[in-house]
């Protein structure tokens, strides 16, 4: 089951206020994407702590119904 | 044995453990056929572990990583991080840097 890319952008304002996040759709299929997160809330915490913050923000679906998410997280 | 005590028996018992789909010659996903490419390049021995043929621990390594994909890189029983972590930190040289600081010897050429 796809996820729309203004979906993932909204899931990640949501938990994220204010940060800047550029999606794109890799494959064009609506299920492979990339995305660029970049955050103030981001700021002093290691690499995996910053993936994970996105990902809670995308509830369960990471993994799920959306199957690939290539990130990368910037601090604002 | 939980699955919580056998994913702390693999990433304890090991220096650097890859959770992978797939097997390192066979890989089965692009993002796991990334993290062994990576592992290769830095020439260090790993153990990998095929989710895809063992469920529990497939869905298991979610929860005790608290990350929801595969693959999943493990150095000295730390979580790293996934394929995109191992490549941002690869191209930094901080992967290299890290697994030399925890004192893990380079493969045999």
């Amino acid at each position: 089951m796809p996820m729309a890319a203004a979906d993932i952008e909204t899931a990640i304002l949501a938990a994220l206020p204010g940060a800047r996040v550029e999606i794109t759709d890799l494959a064009g299929d609506g299920d492979h994407y990339a995305a660029v997160v970049t955050a103030a809330q981001f700021a002093g915490l290691p690499r995996v702590k910053q993936h994970q913050l996105v990902y809670n923000a995308l509830g369960g679906r990471m993994g799920g119904a959306l199957h690939a998410l290539k990130l990368t997280t910037k601090v604002a | 044995m939980t699955v919580h005590d056998r994913i702390a028996t693999l990433v304890n018992s090991n220096d650097i453990v890859l959770f992978m789909k797939g097997t390192p010659f066979f890989p089965q996903c692009g993002f796991s056929s990334t993290a062994i490419a990576i592992l290769e390049r830095l020439n260090v021995p790993f153990e990998a572990v095929d989710v895809l043929a063992d469920g529990e621990i497939r869905q298991g390594i979610k929860e005790y990583s608290d990350w929801p994909t595969i693959p999943q890189l493990y150095v000295k029983g730390e979580f790293v991080g996934g394929s995109d972590i191992m490549m941002e930190m690869f191209q930094a040289g901080e992967l290299e840097q890290m697994i030399a600081e925890a004192g893990i010897a380079r493969s045999e050429a």
